[in-house]
This record gives structure tokens, C-alpha cells and sequence, in this order.
């Protein structure tokens, strides 16, 4: 598969001595195995598709605070979706769980009148326990993983609605949170950028960090290339799977509880566009469908670019409708790109890129 | 003389009814290359499986140097010092060189919970590894395994092997993917192998690949053992007869004659 490249051999043996640690400087190669560099690209023409039609307001301050209130909440969800992704799995639940963990929080709360803590931590806690079962249901039925999330999706639908009207005889349930959660959670800065944004940004780091500088991320990487072969390695494959349905669940709950603190009610649907809003924006960020490749960095991205379609379409003159007709074809091209720029990452031999050191 | 570094004693295999090996008895030593022969089917993969740990045998006994073992995970044959290399390698293709050198064992460095892996370290070990092979092609350790060629990345998965202290090192049908050229440098890098004292048994069903590195030979036919012989005792005709089960080669080919002297009645031979 690789004859071409086969021909530069001779000429690299005379250098053969000295071993480029590489890393530094700019190489082509290096920039081109970057997972995010497609994604990057789209970003930058969405914003600027937008930044001339949607003249001022997309650009300023409020446009802004727009599009990364949006991008806030669903890209904590949408980080740890993308890591399961790269280990090969799949999880849709979330769709449920986002509203599962705001009508949780306003039901224990608000309706209740618990203290504002313990209806954090059960919906934390809610989403820590369907992660497990959604885990330990894939890894024991070893049924692909979107189908065992569709059918918790479902359940938790069922089992949100059930309890709401038992319990409060509504599906919609006020919430006042205390200034100290409203503080923390539910806030607004400088009246527009919601504090959501901030957990984002700490989201981003935690698992960015996971992924890219710590040894479980050489492990998540491992399973979604090729499972078998990294059990066998002695990665304990069953644990972090289940762990990293664990943390999608448990993202799922913080954005439906931070929401209801936000808006001070929570209703049992409104959740559901998360599931696919989710994928969009991580294989838009480069990560591989099947697993075994991508960046958090390249989530984030990715995340960015659909909030920014998302809620710019709104500056500009074009009828709100024909959002939905960008995202399909953005997600189109940011896949035929991402899959181009994966071919040549794979093909490039570092010939080039020594040339310009 | 030493004990034998592996040894097979009177190997069965059954998966429920259907008998899959039947009583294979092998050695090999430390510094010596086995070539385990046969036609697709003989059983060289559930042979292959047993040894590494993936499936456990019916019945019979395997001994390292001397002592029984039973595997009941490949990572406990990994751990006795038995390494598997398949036929693609086994590699991830969209990680880099360096990372999946280390998949399980990564180098860390820094403290406490916020210890990091070592990107440069595992690429120099990793390249250096592989380079010590004879791949003087790949000096990035950044680089894609899915950008290697077939050979390389055999390499790769070999030094790999090599790197975390194998002593048996199983290569499953190394060769048979490969053009001509790059088949000859894995056979090097077999051959390299043996000189570190390391045990290798070497699966194919390419006879001429078979003899040139070979010391031991065995032919799996049906899930029997049908030879057992060293370098030197058997002709190349002989082996190729007896893959295919004894005296139908022959008959086949002095048939596949018949059909080039007369092609009448039957498709002209190719030009």
C-alpha cells in the first residue's frame, strides 16, 4: 500500500544516524496528524461565513455570548461522548438524562424543598448509576452500545415522565436555588455569558488531559483501534468502559441540573436534540466514528463551529429554517475533510518535514 | 543439554464434538527457529491460540523450561515471556509509532496523580527499537502505524515483543501478506530474533520462506502432527507433498502437466 514512499528509503539511510525526537518546529506532517486541524479549518470558515453576513451583532460581544452559551452546555456533554466514541462505543442516553438530571434536581429542590445540595448530588449521582448500567449492559449483553443506550434512553424517558407526574403532578417543575448554587452553577456574567461556559473550560482540561497527556488516554485510543489486541495488551478494557459511560452519564446530569438552577424550572422534555447535536459536533471535531482516533481539542472545535451555525444563522438574513441545511452540510464536509486529512497523515513520511528543519 | 524452552507433550483439541488437534507433541529451544507447516485448516491457528493463551488445551500438558504452565488469559502468557505477532501486526493504525509500542506499559514521568506519559521517551525507545531491526525507513516516532508498510510494521510489533522481554515469539503467518522484498526483511528480522537466544516458532504455508530460516520443521495435517524433522532431513518437494497430504501434490501436478501438452477440450493454457 505504501510503494511510493518505499522509493525515499535510500535517502534516508544516510541520515539514518541521528533520531529526530521531533515535536518541535513546525513540521507538515506533525500538523497534518493533528486530529483537529480539519476541524480548525471549518471553524474558521463558519465564523467567517458568518462574521460577513451576520454583520455586527454576530460579531460582538452578545453574538458571542450567544453562540458560547449554547456551545457551553453542549460541549460538556459533548467531551466525554467524543471519548467514548474514540474507545469505540456509542452513547445516546444522554438525551434522556439531560432532562432526567434537571427534573431530579427541581423534584428533590424545588418541590421537595431538599437542600440545594442533595438535589445536585442526586442527579449526579443518577447519572453516575445509569453510566454503570449502560456499561456493564454493553460489556455483558455485547450488544453494540447503541443499541443498548437507545433502550436506556427510552427507560429514562418513561421513568422521568412517570415519576414527574406521580410525584409532582406535572411535567414542569419550579426550582429556586440559593444564591451560593445560583453563584456557582447559575449565573450570568456580566449579565450575558452564562457560567456554564466556565465548567466547559474545566471540562476541556480534565479530559483533554486524560486523553493527551495521561496513560488512560493511550488506553482509550488502544480500544478503539482495536479491542482484542488491548486486552491482550493488559489494558483493563471492562473498567474504562464502563468508567467512561459513567462520565458521559454523569456530563449529561450536570447540564440538565445546571440548567434548571439557571432557569429556575425544569421540564421532562427538552434534551432530547442533545444526541445528535452531540455527534455532530464531535465528528465534525475529527474524531473517528468507529473509534480509535481523535482529539479533545478537535471536540471543543467542533463544538464551537455547530453553536455558531446554530445561532448565527439568526444575525443574518437568511429564514432561521435553513440551519438545519448548513449543520447536514457542514457535517458532510468536515467528514470528507477529516476523512482526506486522516489519508494524509497517514501517508506523509516525515522526508518532507525534516527538509524544513 | 538443556530442557527445551517450550514443550508441548500430547496436545488435544475439541470444540464440542469436533476433534481439532489430536495429540501434538513439540519442543523448541531458546535460540532456535520452529517452522510449523500446513494447509489451511490443519489447525495451526487453534495451535497458535493455545499457546498464547486464548484457548485452553482438552488435554496434555505445555511446560517452560521444564515446568507445567497453564494460561488462562493471553496476558499470562504475555507474562511468561510468550509473545504473539499476527499476520497484520496486531498494531493499532491511526496511533502513533511510539504509542502503541507501549499500549499497556506506558513510560510516565512527574508525580502523584498528575504523572504524564512520556511522548519522547516512548518514540525514542520505539524507534531505536525498531531501527536496531534494520527499519532505518522510520526515524518519527509520531508517525502513524497505519502509514507503514506491511513489513514495518511486523517490525514494529516484533521489536515490540522483543523490547518487553519475550522468549518465545510466536509469528503468525508473518510473510504472507508481503511482496518479495519486504517477506526477505521480516525473514532477516526472524533470523535476528534467533540470534538473541530468543525461541521463535513460525507459522506459514510457504515452504521456501520455511526452509531458509527454519532449524525445525513440523507439518500439521488434520490436526495431527505428520512430520517432525530437522533442517537438512527433507527436500522442499518432499515438505510441499506432505502439506498437501501426502502423494495428491503430485498426482495434482502431473495432472495441471497433462492439461499444458494437450489443451484440447479444455481452456488454451495462459500465454
Amino acid at each position: 500500500m505504501n510503494n511510493k514512499t518505499q522509493g525515499s528509503s535510500l535517502g534516508q539511510v544516510s541520515s539514518a544516524s541521528q533520531v529526530s525526537s521531533s515535536g518541535h518546529g513546525f513540521s507538515l506532517g506533525a500538523l497534518l496528524r493533528r486530529p483537529e486541524t480539519g476541524s480548525f479549518l471549518g471553524l474558521v470558515a463558519v465564523f467567517v461565513f458568518f462574521a460577513i453576513f451576520g454583520g455586527k451583532n454576530f460579531a460582538s460581544i452578545t453574538g458571542a455570548a450567544s453562540w458560547l452559551n449554547v456551545a457551553a452546555s453542549l460541549g460538556i456533554v459533548a467531551i466525554p461522548i467524543g471519548l467514548l466514541m474514540i474507545a469505540g462505543e456509542l452513547d445516546i442516553s444522554i438525551g434522556s438524562l439531560v432532562p432526567a438530571g434537571s427534573m431530579t434536581t427541581a423534584i428533590i429542590s424545588g418541590h421537595f424543598h431538599a437542600p440545594i445540595l442533595v438535589g445536585i448530588g442526586a442527579a449526579l449521582a443518577l447519572g453516575a448509576v445509569v453510566g454503570l448500567i449502560n456499561g456493564i449492559l454493553v460489556l455483558r449483553t455485547a450488544v453494540p452500545s447503541f443499541i443498548v443506550t437507545m433502550g436506556t434512553l427510552f427507560a429514562m424517558a418513561g421513568l422521568t415522565l412517570g415519576f414527574s407526574v406521580i410525584l409532582t403532578g406535572t411535567t414542569s417543575v419550579p426550582l429556586v436555588a440559593g444564591p451560593e448554587a445560583k453563584w456557582l452553577l447559575g449565573r450570568f456574567i456580566g449579565g450575558i455569558f452564562q457560567v456554564t461556559i466556565f465548567w466547559w473550560i474545566a471540562a476541556a482540561i480534565v479530559f483533554g488531559f486524560i486523553l493527551h497527556y495521561s496513560h488512560w488516554g493511550n488506553w482509550i485510543l488502544a480500544m478503539g483501534g482495536d479491542k482484542v489486541s488491548a486486552r491482550n495488551a493488559g489494558i483493563p478494557t471492562e473498567r474504562m468502559t464502563v468508567l467512561l459511560f459513567m462520565c458521559s452519564g454523569v456530563s449529561a446530569t450536570f447540564v440538565g441540573m445546571s440548567q434548571a438552577i439557571l432557569y429556575n424550572s425544569a421540564q421532562v422534555s427538552a434534551g432530547q436534540s442533545y444526541i445528535f447535536n452531540s455527534i455532530v459536533a464531535v465528528v465534525v471535531g475529527g474524531v473517528l466514528l468507529t473509534g480509535g482516533y481523535g482529539s479533545v481539542v478537535g471536540i471543543v472545535l467542533g463544538t464551537l463551529t455547530f453553536a455558531i451555525v446554530n445561532q448565527g444563522i439568526y444575525y443574518t438574513a437568511f429564514d432561521a429554517n435553513w440551519a438545519s441545511l448548513i449543520i447536514g452540510v457542514l457535517l458532510l464536509v468536515a467528514v470528507l475533510m477529516n476523512t482526506r486529512f486522516r489519508k494524509l497523515a497517514l501517508t506523509y513520511t516525515s522526508s518532507k518535514g525534516r527538509a524544513k528543519k | 543439554m538443556t530442557l527445551p524452552l517450550l514443550k508441548l507433550t500430547a496436545i488435544n483439541k475439541s470444540f464440542g464434538p469436533i476433534d481439532v488437534l489430536h495429540a501434538i507433541s513439540l519442543e523448541v529451544n531458546a535460540g532456535e527457529v520452529l517452522c510449523l507447516l500446513g494447509d489451511n485448516g490443519a489447525g495451526k491457528s487453534t495451535l497458535i491460540k493455545i499457546l498464547s493463551g486464548v484457548f485452553k488445551p482438552s488435554s496434555g500438558t505445555i511446560e517452560m523450561q521444564g515446568k507445567v504452565v497453564n494460561f488462562n488469559s493471553p496476558r499470562e502468557a504475555s507474562n511468561n515471556g510468550i509473545a504473539t505477532v499476527h499476520q497484520f501486526g496486531g498494531t493499532f493504525p491511526l496511533m502513533s509509532i511510539g504509542r502503541s509500542f507501549f499500549v499497556g506499559e506506558e513510560p510516565k514521568k512527574g508525580w502523584g496523580p498528575l504523572k504524564i506519559y512520556d511522548r519522547k521517551l516512548a518514540n525514542q525507545i520505539a524507534v531505536k527499537a525498531v531501527r536496531e531491526l534494520g527499519i532505518t525507513r522510520i526515524d518519527d516516532g509520531d508517525r502513524l502505524v497505519g502509514g507503514l508498510s506491511g513489513g514495518e510494521r511486523q517490525a514494529l510489533a516484533i521489536a515490540r515483543a522483543v523490547h518487553f522481554g519475550a522468549r518465545v515469539l510466536i509469528l503468525d503467518e508473518p510473510t504472507a501478506a508481503l511482496g518479495v522484498k519486504e517477506a526477505a526483511h521480516v525473514l532477516r528480522i526472524v533470523l535476528q530474533a534467533r540470534q538473541k537466544g530468543i525461541a521463535v516458532i513460525f507459522i506459514t504455508h510457504n515452504v521456501v520462506h520455511a526452509l531458509t530460516v527454519g532449524d525445525h520443521f513440523a507439518v500439521l495435517i488434520k490436526g495431527a502432527k505428520a512430520a517432525d524433522f530437522r533442517k537438512g532431513e527433507k527436500s522442499r518437494e518432499e515438505i510441499t507433498d506432505l502439506m498437501a497430504g501426502g502423494e495428491h501434490m503430485a498426482e495434482l501436478e502431473a495432472e495441471i502437466e497433462s492439461y499444458l501438452v494437450d489443451p484440447v477440450g479444455h481452456p488454451p493454457p495462459v500465454a
